[in-house]
């Protein structure tokens, strides 16, 4: 063979081993994420993940203290715990130590489960809501919690996102909520004469005006995302069509469909926006939506109550900011905005001190609890009925909503995404055709109701 | 008897020490290589229902070309990627070939603009991938601040988001930021043909046309069908700039989905989507499958025609 053949065959060797390695799962690198995440749940959390939990401390003896390991993805929240939360717990508890310990949140599925496996996992467990950690309960791994002293504290539907389809059995103390509503920009709002709208005519006709003014754009929302027509788009208002948890119910029980008017309406008053969003918004990113209106050159943006803090951040005193709740579609008709629950804590079924961890988790029910969080991470909302002083006065008026409007979850997070096609995605992928004008809201339903009815048969 | 003596005692000993030299790499590549990729495709015939595996034959490539829930998905992923195959091979291809004949034909002044051609391709992709989102973003990217005060800023679209320009777009900013590979091995290629040739072939009369296509580009044949090949491999494979640019989703609406995305979705789980290892190792079962026809397409049909030249 002559040389370059050889090397030829070199390279064709090398290249199918390239090829090889491309194809198999294990060698797939993970591939970092660019852009900002969008729910509380996905926020992004650049640090390392710490080792492995050390073996837990055997029982104490007595006088000993107890220590206690928390299991998070928020490692965003995590000088919070430490420096706030914890030592006030431990204030009133001094025989007991309270670890928090997080992952990244794109590793606490996997994390969590190898931990549980080898039994190295912490005695406390924070859980997403809904189906996220159900089957851990159903498997054994969670503690079941019915009896823990404070729980009356909780409305029903709070614990309804750590309970069994039923109802019957819980197996998560609630821990915080995230709202949504509209911030808008206090200062354009004064410049141009406006005010909060009220009902969905309004609205459009507040959109319109800063629209002819041509100074600012009236809506920082972009398309690009798809995560953001859906939630920030469809699940924001649309509790008030589908008049919040009574449509939510009727989905998962099989008596309203995404054909329904309420979805159509939904769509409907999405497509309406098209005209306020800005110019190219189909290629219009969440971090270039959240740019947009900390610059100061939008109106309003659609939002979920954990921007309160970015915001606050970013903004700082260039602008001042307010919220008002998502408009309802008639004068006069009674008003529902999501208030959707986003954390809990469980207890792991075979923890080490299970004692001290019921009474760190009874304390989590606590007025003493409800206030300290609710200052210290504004943005996020206790779900315990304590009434609480909140000093941040955009989280104030967040609050004040769950006074004059009822509180519902996001609509697709019980039950029927289970399947495949999984519901929230597919309402994330028509909202953005819908807003993109390739879809109609008739069309949209159509999908979403079609793909649901594949592997869905409500009892 | 003396014969078969004789011959014995010549037959040298099996050289066992090759063995010994030959191990580290056989199990090296054994073990992270061939183990995966064979254990990645067993996982392809299994089905997995509440964490039991059973054995199902095919049904997951069946399911995965026909079933109403996969089929769609898959067959729009695969000509996806064979679009941005094509839009690579078809765009970056060429312009590497000029770009290396006329760094050829420098000589050493050269040198500055092969280092800024290849710079792209040494930053990190999540790098360049943030760069273009900017310069093509509606709200602050250069088109619509360059196009506006000439009159054409409708002209400005935003190609990123748009079904119909995403995926064009995503393979043209593959194909700026890695085109310095094809131009380094065109390169390498040109300047090993030996100057008589060609100032003998200008002796005899030909122009830089005819020396470039009837004696260049013949002689750097076989390096055009190893880029073919590499351009391939590396494209059908896209992942990394579409996940960058637009996640996992790969949006708008899966304009931009391609076998690797599809994949990712589908083995690692996506948002509220569930993760299924066993579909996942199907499709990356379809795209080996795939690959190999390409890479075999090029042994036996390529390399079998192409000459090559003893210079």
């Amino acid at each position: 063979m002559t040389k370059p053949v050889i090397l030829l065959k070199t390279m064709l060797f090398v290249l199918l081993i390239a090829a090889i390695a491309a194809c198999a799962p294990v060698a797939q690198p993970a591939a970092p994420a660019a852009t900002q995440a969008p729910a509380a749940t996905q926020t992004p959390a650049p640090t390392q993940a710490p080792a492995a939990t050390e073996a837990a401390a055997t029982a104490p003896a007595a006088g000993e203290k107890t220590s206690l390991i928390i299991e998070s993805w928020r490692q965003d929240d995590l000088a919070v715990w430490q420096d706030k939360i914890l030592p006030a717990f431990m204030a009133s508890h001094p025989n007991i130590e309270v670890k928090f310990q997080p992952v990244a949140n794109t590793e606490y599925s996997t994390s969590l489960a190898t931990k549980l496996e080898a039994g190295t996992a912490g005695d406390l467990i924070m859980v997403e809501p809904f189906d996220y950690r159900l089957k851990m309960y159903q498997d054994g791994d969670l503690a079941k919690l019915n009896d823990l002293p404070g729980l009356e504290n909780f409305s029903k539907l709070a614990l309804s996102a750590w309970s069994t389809d039923d109802g019957s059995e819980t197996y998560g103390v609630p821990l915080a909520a995230v709202l949504h509503g509209f911030i808008y920009n206090k200062d354009i709002f004064e410049e141009l004469g406006l005010t909060p709208p009220a009902t969905e005519a309004e609205f459009l006709a507040l959109l319109e005006k800063v629209k002819a003014d041509g100074k600012y754009t009236p809506l920082a929302m972009g398309t690009a995302d798809s995560f953001v027509p859906g939630l920030l788009g469809f699940q924001l208002i649309g509790p008030n069509y589908w008049k919040g948890e009574e449509g939510r119910l009727a989905l998962i029980d099989g008596s309203g469909k995404f054909t329904d008017p309420a979805y159509i309406n939904t769509w409907a008053a999405l497509e309406k926006w098209r005209p306020y969003m800005p110019e190219g918004f189909e290629g219009v990113k969440y971090g270039d939506m959240q740019n947009l209106f900390t610059l100061g050159k939008a109106a309003v943006y659609p939002a979920g109550s954990w921007e309160i803090s970015i915001f606050n951040n970013q903004i700082g005193d260039k602008f001042k900011l307010g919220a008002f709740p998502p408009p309802v579609p008639n004068a006069g008709d009674s008003c529902y905005f999501n208030d959707h629950m986003d954390m809990g804590m469980a207890l792991n079924a075979h923890a080490k001190n299970p004692e001290a961890a019921r009474e760190f988790l009874a304390w989590l029910t606590t007025p003493e609890f409800a206030e300290l969080w609710n200052n210290s991470l504004p943005g996020f909302f206790s779900l315990s009925n304590h009434k609480v002083e909140i000093t941040d006065p955009l989280a104030q008026e967040f609050l004040s909503w769950r006074a004059s409007c009822a509180s519902t979850p996001r609509n697709s997070y019980q039950i029927i995404s289970r399947g495949e096609p999984n519901t929230d995605g597919e309402i994330n992928r028509v909202t953005t055709l819908v807003m993109n004008g390739q879809m109609t809201p008739e069309e949209a339903g159509a999908e979403v109701q079609a793909g649901l009815d594949k592997w869905y048969k409500p009892q | 008897m003396a014969r078969l003596q004789v011959r014995r005692m010549n037959r040298k000993p099996f050289p066992f020490h090759i063995l010994v030299f030959l191990a580290p790499g056989f199990v090296i590549y054994g073990l992270f290589m061939c183990y995966p990729l064979v254990d990645s495709l067993r996982l392809g015939l299994f089905a997995q229902a509440g964490g039991v595996e059973s054995f199902v034959g095919f049904e997951n490539f069946v399911r995965l070309m026909s079933d109403p829930d996969w089929a769609p998905r898959f067959w729009s992923a695969l000509g996806h990627s064979l679009i941005f195959f094509l839009i690579n091979m078809l765009v970056q291809n060429p312009i590497a070939l000029m770009l290396a004949a006329l760094l050829a034909s420098m000589g050493k002044s050269g040198g500055i603009y092969r280092t800024l051609i290849f710079a792209p391709t040494v930053l990190s992709l999540v790098i360049t991938a943030f760069l273009w989102s900017l310069l093509l973003s509606p709200l602050w990217g250069l088109p619509k601040t360059l196009l506006t005060p000439i009159g054409m800023g409708s002209l400005a679209r935003p190609w990123l988001g748009l079904e119909s320009t995403a995926l064009p777009t995503l393979a043209l900013i593959s194909a700026w930021q890695f085109i310095g590979v094809p131009i380094i091995l065109y390169y390498a290629a040109l300047i090993a043909i030996p100057n008589d040739l060609v100032e003998a072939a200008y002796v005899d009369g030909a122009t830089g046309w005819d020396v470039f296509w009837l004696i260049k580009f013949p002689l750097i044949l076989p390096v055009v069908g190893i880029i073919a090949l590499m351009t391939f491999i590396f494209n059908f494979n896209a992942f990394d700039v579409i996940y960058a640019v637009k996640g996992a989703l790969a949006g708008p609406n899966f304009a931009t989905d391609t076998m690797m995305t599809f994949f990712y979705r589908t083995f690692f789980g996506y948002e509220l989507q569930k993760p299924n290892p066993t579909m996942g190792a199907a499709i990356a079962g379809s795209s080996f499958a795939i690959l190999m026809l390409g890479v075999l397409i090029y042994i036996f049909v390529w390399q079998r025609r192409a000459k090559t030249y003893e210079l």
